[in-house]
């Protein structure tokens, strides 16, 4: 299991990326000082070197920024939906021209692999935007009534696994409906953002149509409780997604959620089986496992157990982990030591429960926040690494023995966001696909996007969809 | 000495296909618009609510699983019932709702037209609601619309039949399964249309009905963790937000209570409501 070969560092060039020392908010078109004064520092996980410094948000500054973007409403859904397309034609562009800068910053801030940030993220990101520039003057066909009306000002709230990704996921069909927004990013990735802000600017955005409030849960919770917001549209933990939840009832708030998630990811004896372990590496690895649609329970037939986990490990023990900003590196930090702690007290707890760890021998970076892939096998379904999300790279192995178990099982969860089926037999993918209680199902793939396709969860995964004719629902008054 | 003494109806529950008592051995009075006595109906019990949502789950792998058009034509059947029984329900409409006969008659020929209007939708829907999407790779990738699961459902106040109809319809036309809590002041519509629920083919479970205090039997199906959805239209303003809130515990689809004109054509609100959207992907090549 050593590695054949050594690999040269090639590392992308940071130059690309010019940071200031701090950042303000994005009031109405504007940088602006928070008026709290208070200033955080957000660090890159794979070094713990300080990145810059941005504004923590205070309800004043959430209500600043959501009468600016009240006031833009009106004119800015008035304009003729042709007219809105091309300022999101134009940001789709100006996301392309400055990929490569975003992409470097984002692994910067976030810890994810460039390969990543630049081949997955940032094209995504840009055809987020191009999709729904192309519906703001087609709405009317969209099959919500001839004439669909905005609904006003969207408090949206992302988290900090695909900074760039969730913010093109609620502002473009936000601003395409005619809505404008107040968008709270994480407080651990609050700079892609930032830039984001910049490029509204070249693109001659209308001011108050986008603005950028950073900060923590609190800045957070302040937009989502401000009277003077629509719509809350909140990407995170289920925790979270019910506080919201509780916040928004009794008024009348629209409310999208897109919570957390244990997707099963069943492989059958007939699989192909190569297929099937680059789909569950790429379903649980990706991205450190900071997915919430990560493929976090395999779920093996008993037949073919041996020979999945055998190939299944040895393409674990090729995974190059390390600094994020190289080329060649599959896995990078994990995003925080918030969230290392959280993933190895999970994983402790896999052990103490009577799981058997494994991860292929790899040395990881003296600074910074990792944690090494990782495989448990035993686990049960009473095991707490097969029920809560992890939020990180780590894969609990379950077996079973008939397609009704491997039903049983996967649905045996209060998540139903994703699932992942392996077979070569079609009728059996499209009688599981049929019984799973989960919004995405990825058959003989796993963890494919597009903004053409909705996505979303069943269950306590959340509610409403993100992507496709779908997502225009969240932003209409239908 | 001549004039016959008429047969009163016992009015009962409705759960899991059967016609139970409240457990509770409670009844409550039902009047009609002048206060005059029309029967007592149960007063359904906290346990009973949950003995609906348990025939509720039990029900819904069978009736989700069953084709679109055996759901219609089920639906179908429904109406062609309600139409024989025409006469009965504009009775207990009139005195329900304190109608003339003519009033009455009125709102039930449009709750049987609802009805069956509903019926139509349950294979088409997926059509109207799913969609291939092109996304760029060599991918198939569709859409279609799949029922929530368990919806409760706290039937309007005002509108004994029509709005009962017109609530029910939609959420199990699509492959839910409902737990109905009818109208507190006038129940026996409802609980004279289980009746007819239970002898067209209908399998026992897909709609159980509770009569009794809206707030009392909604506080336990807003917090029931096997509960996926409810409908708020008979809940006031008031109690609708307490019961949003008890809904948050496991994220239950909400459907706030707003004006109704339940005389008007309904459009799809209803029925979207309570569907989840499944995207399924799939490699496309040789």
């Amino acid at each position: 299991m050593s590695s054949a070969f050594d690999y040269a560092p090639a590392p992308e060039s940071r130059a690309v990326v010019d940071l200031a020392p701090a950042y303000g908010l994005f009031i109405d078109g504007e940088f602006t000082e928070g008026t709290g004064g208070d200033l955080r520092k957000t660090v890159s996980p794979a070094t713990e070197e300080v990145l810059a410094e941005y504004t923590q948000g205070t309800a004043d500054d959430v209500d600043r920024a959501v009468k600016a973007a009240r006031t833009a409403f009106g004119k800015w859904s008035a304009l003729p939906g042709a007219e809105r397309a091309k300022y999101l034609f134009r940001i789709a562009r100006i996301i392309q021209e400055r990929s490569r800068e975003l992409a470097v910053l984002e692994t910067l801030d976030n810890g994810k692999p460039i390969r990543e940030s630049r081949d997955a993220d940032l094209p995504l990101v840009a055809a987020h935007f191009f999709y729904y520039a192309g519906w703001a003057d087609k709405l009317g066909h969209a099959g919500f009534g001839p004439d669909p009306r905005p609904l006003g000002v969207a408090g949206q709230v992302i988290p900090w696994n695909f900074p760039l990704l969730m913010l093109a996921w609620k502002v473009a069909p936000a601003l395409a409906c005619g809505n404008t927004v107040v968008l709270k990013p994480a407080e651990t990735t609050p700079l892609s953002a930032l830039f984001f802000a910049d490029i509204c600017r070249q693109a001659g955005l209308p001011k108050g149509v986008v603005n950028i409030v950073t900060g923590d849960g609190s800045t957070g919770a302040a937009l989502v409780a401000h009277p003077g917001i629509d719509k809350v549209a909140f990407t995170g933990s289920t925790e979270v997604g019910k506080a919201i939840a509780r916040t928004v009832a009794g008024t009348d708030k629209r409310l999208t959620l897109e919570l957390g998630g244990k997707a099963a990811n069943i492989v059958f004896d007939d699989a192909p089986l190569d297929q099937a372990v680059e789909g569950i590496v790429n379903g649980i690895f990706f991205n450190q496992g900071h997915v919430c649609c990560a493929g976090s329970r395999l779920l093996v037939q008993e037949s073919v157990q041996d020979e999945l986990l055998d190939a299944l490990k040895r393409r674990m023990a090729t995974l190059r982990v390390g600094d994020p900003l190289d080329k060649n590196t599959d896995i990078g930090a994990i995003n925080s030591a918030e969230q290392l702690a959280r993933i190895t007290e999970l994983a402790d707890a896999g052990e103490a429960e009577g799981a058997e760890r494994w991860s292929p021998a790899c040395e990881l970076p003296g600074s910074g926040y990792w944690f090494a892939p990782t495989l448990f096998t035993g686990v049960t379904q009473a095991h707490r690494i097969a029920r809560e999300e992890v939020f990180g790279p780590v894969l609990s192995v379950l077996t079973f023995r008939t397609p009704e178990e491997a039903v049983e099982k996967a649905n045996n969860t209060p998540y139903g966001l994703s699932a992942g089926i392996w077979t070569e037999k079609g009728s059996r993918m499209l009688w599981m696909a049929s019984k799973l209680r989960a919004g995405v199902i990825w058959s003989n793939t796993f963890n494919k996007f597009d903004p053409a396709s909705p996505f979303g969860g069943y269950k306590e995964s959340g509610f409403g969809r993100e992507g496709g004719r779908h997502g225009l629902e969240a932003y209409l008054n239908v | 000495m001549s004039d016959r003494l008429s047969v009163l109806k016992t009015y009962k529950l409705y759960v899991g296909g059967k016609f139970p008592r409240s457990e509770s051995g409670r009844v409550y009075e039902v009047t009609d618009a002048k206060d005059n006595w029309l029967a007592n109906a149960p007063l359904a019990s906290r346990k009973d609510a949950r003995d609906a949502v348990v025939a509720a789950r039990k029900a819904f792998g069978g009736w989700s699983g069953a084709t679109a058009y055996n759901r219609g034509q089920i639906l179908y059947r429904t109406a062609e019932m309600l139409e024989g029984r025409r006469d009965q329900f504009t009775a207990e409409v009139a005195d329900a709702e304190g109608l003339s006969k003519a009033k009455a008659a009125a709102q039930v020929d449009a709750a049987i037209d609802r009805w069956v209007w509903y019926a139509g939708w349950s294979d088409k829907v997926t059509q109207i609601a799913g969609s291939a999407n092109p996304v760029a790779g060599p991918y198939f990738n569709l859409s279609a619309p799949e029922p929530t699961g368990v919806v409760a459902v706290l039937a309007p106040q005002e509108s004994s039949f029509l709005g009962l109809v017109s609530v029910i319809a939609p959420a199990i036309v699509t492959g839910n399964t409902a737990v109905v809590v009818a109208s507190e002041k006038a129940p026996l519509p409802a609980l004279s249309l289980a009746e007819v629920l239970a002898t067209s083919d209908l399998p026992g479970g897909v709609v159980n009905l509770l009569s009794g205090r809206t707030a009392e039997l909604a506080a336990p199906l807003a917090a029931h963790q096997d509960v996926n959805a409810i409908d708020l239209t008979g809940a006031g303003a008031e109690l609708a937000g307490e019961l949003e809130t008890a809904a948050a515990d496991n994220l239950k689809r909400v459907l706030r209570p707003r004006a109704a004109d339940w005389t008007a054509e309904p459009g799809t609100e209803r029925l979207l409501a309570f569907l989840e959207t499944k995207t399924v992907w799939h490699p496309m090549g040789v």
